[in-house]
């Protein structure tokens, strides 16, 4: 099961810049370590981490061996109506996870 | 005075039955002046993660230790929560008195001993395996709720037996490179061993988010690392070598703010 903690800001003004930030716990086995018998560790990394605002795609990450474990990302958008943040995301063993929060948007 | 405490501790290991005779006269531990956390040893990128409680990584062991305690476990089906209710009334200030003597077994217990404890005996569960991400992500919840409170560990008659242990491994040279932690947590803290900066060696952050681990990791892992770095034998996690060390070190960092779930290089 996949962990993630995201921070939405819950209130903004229309056409206000909000900051969204999403921590995902994850490995992100790079396919180049090996275990204690010299096998080596299948690569396994969150591939694709999707962000949709109301329905609409906003960000999008493509992540491979290069990252870091536990992927963190920092982005902005612009607050327009009021409704979900989501986020999904997959990782190479085909594991899934989603997470979303709400934003009310005022005029 | 304390120096030559040290100077005759180290004579001891090496012409044991020599000045046996004197063997009586116990080491006079000391504490480091002035007493620092590690953080305050860390990069200002390292201070800057633990400060901020979004991107700290070791957040997310947070998060799932918060779940884990209020989801059922084992025969009895009961959760954490059941017993002790809101983790952040009852548990406050709870991780800064421990390692602690357990009153039902009269064993030293540290943390994780005593959430297994709790697991096999009242939620008739399997214990969790050290190091796994459960007992981590319960340690660390656990110990959030002590956070910015003071280490706190009595050493009395009952534990005081565990304490001289813990001091003795402390001050004894191990391994082919030869070194008692003294050498460098109390001689040579603040100075450079290559890129790193030796620290006091306090447990106070622990269970810690280790850049270098890429995970979350127990104070007894962390003082494995050191034992490897000296070429010694490791003892295992939860094994009565590091207890006692942990008893000890959690006397030596008396004062200091838990920081439970740190991050560290």
């Amino acid at each position: 099961m996949s962990i993630a903690r995201i921070l939405v800001p819950p209130n903004a003004k229309r056409g206000e810049l909000v900051e969204i930030r999403i921590a995902i716990q994850h490995p992100m086995e790079t396919g180049f370590r090996m275990d204690n018998n010299g096998k080596v560790i299948p690569k396994n990394t969150v591939n694709n981490l999707l962000c949709r605002y109301n329905g609409a795609e906003v960000f999008r990450a493509e992540m491979g061996s290069g990252i870091a474990a536990n992927p963190y990302w920092q982005f902005y958008i612009v607050a327009q109506e009021s409704g979900n943040v989501e986020f999904s995301w997959v990782d190479d063993r085909g594991e899934k996870g989603a997470a979303s929060s709400p934003i009310a948007v005022t005029a | 005075m304390i120096r030559r405490g040290v100077v005759l501790l180290l004579l001891l290991a090496v012409t044991h039955s020599a000045i046996s005779a004197q063997s009586a006269q116990p080491v006079q531990p000391f504490r480091p002046t002035p007493l620092k956390s590690g953080i305050d040893f860390s990069g200002a990128e390292v201070r800057a993660l633990q400060q901020d409680d979004f991107s700290s990584p070791a957040m997310l062991w947070v998060t799932r230790g918060e779940k884990l305690w209020n989801e059922p476990a084992g025969n009895s089906g009961k959760s954490c929560a059941t017993c002790h209710k809101d983790a952040r009334v009852s548990m406050k200030g709870v991780s800064a008195g421990y390692p602690k003597v357990d009153p039902d077994t009269a064993k030293l217990t540290n943390l994780e001993g005593r959430i297994n404890q709790c697991r096999t005996q009242n939620q008739q569960a399997a214990p969790l395996r050290y190091e796994s991400d459960e007992l981590l992500a319960l340690t660390a919840y656990v110990g959030l709720q002590s956070r910015g409170q003071p280490v706190n560990v009595v050493i009395d008659t009952q534990n005081r037996r565990n304490f001289e242990r813990g001091r003795d491994i402390f001050y004894t040279r191990m391994g082919q490179i030869n070194l008692a932690c003294t050498h460098c947590h109390d001689r040579n803290f603040g100075r450079k061993l290559l890129n790193d900066t030796i620290s006091q060696g306090h447990g106070n952050p622990y269970p810690a988010y280790r850049l270098e681990w890429q995970t979350m990791g127990s104070f007894h892992r962390r003082l494995r690392a050191c034992f490897f770095g000296v070429r010694a034998e490791l003892p295992p996690a939860g094994s009565q070598d590091l207890l006692d060390l942990e008893l000890f070190l959690a006397w030596r960092s008396q004062g200091l703010k838990v920081e439970t779930p740190g991050v560290r290089k």
